[in-house]
């Protein structure tokens, strides 16, 4: 009964166990990208490794076209340069909210602290877009490839 | 024969060459000029409020860098998304 493309029951089981896993270690590399080795880049790898793995194992992704992935792709990139261009008053990638007390405005100090997730102004908002970006990139290059 | 010969020097001039710039470079994890790096290392964690000082210099003092970087990521998929669907959609063949 097995479709064609389509891998065998042990292979789709696993890979459909492995899968969550997988999208919550890439959410959480982006998300601690700045208190962790890490950030947008491997974050979006992995997160586009996991798409990639359930897009072999089970030969298609109902119900996704590529259009999705564009438009997560062109989400991230014009959030990046927005982020970018919101510092402008005082300077092109200004961090105008390190050290506001506001959201990701928490302020550290020199030294070893135990990593407050409230901090780096908008460096974690940048991880998020470009890890956005970066999985949709990915995703898309072998989705549209795959889909030939 | 003589073409040979001529090859042989040429290596050998060059790899004596490169010996010997390699031997003539600083100790490795000692640079000459530290200015920057120490600056980087005793007020990145304050002024950007991010433990990691290399994602703090990846997205805030070089984040020209980085959109360069996004950006020509998003040219590559887009490139290859509108080569595969031209080809999909029989425009090409």
């Amino acid at each position: 009964m097995e479709k064609e493309n389509e891998m065998s029951i042990v292979a789709r089981i696993t890979a459909a166990v492995v899968l969550i896993p997988v999208l919550i270690f890439g959410l959480y590399i982006v998300i601690h990208g700045h208190l962790t080795p890490g950030g947008g880049f491997p974050g979006g790898a992995v997160m586009a490794t996991g798409v990639v793995m359930f897009l072999v194992v089970f030969g298609n992704l109902k119900g996704i076209n590529d259009q999705l992935f564009i438009l997560l792709e062109s989400i991230g990139l014009i959030g990046f340069a927005l982020l970018a261009f919101l510092g402008l008053p005082k300077g092109f990638f200004n961090n105008f909210l390190a050290n506001t007390n506001g959201i990701f405005g928490m302020s550290v100090g020199f030294g070893t602290n135990p990593g407050y997730l409230n901090t780096g102004g908008v460096i974690p908002l940048m991880n998020m877009a470009v890890g956005l970006e970066v999985f949709a990139a990915l995703s898309l290059i072998v989705f549209i490839m795959f889909k030939r | 024969m003589l073409k040979k010969i001529f090859k042989l020097m040429t290596l050998t001039v060059v790899f004596g060459y490169i010996l010997v710039m390699v031997m003539h470079t600083h100790p490795f994890g000692k640079p000459s000029y530290t200015d920057m790096d120490d600056y980087f290392i005793q007020n990145g964690q304050e002024e950007t409020g991010s433990n990691n000082i290399v994602t703090s210099i990846v997205f805030d003092y070089r984040g020209m860098d980085t959109l360069g970087e996004a950006s020509v990521l998003f040219a590559a998929a887009s490139g290859v998304a509108l080569a595969f669907l031209e080809v999909r959609n029989g425009k090409r063949k």
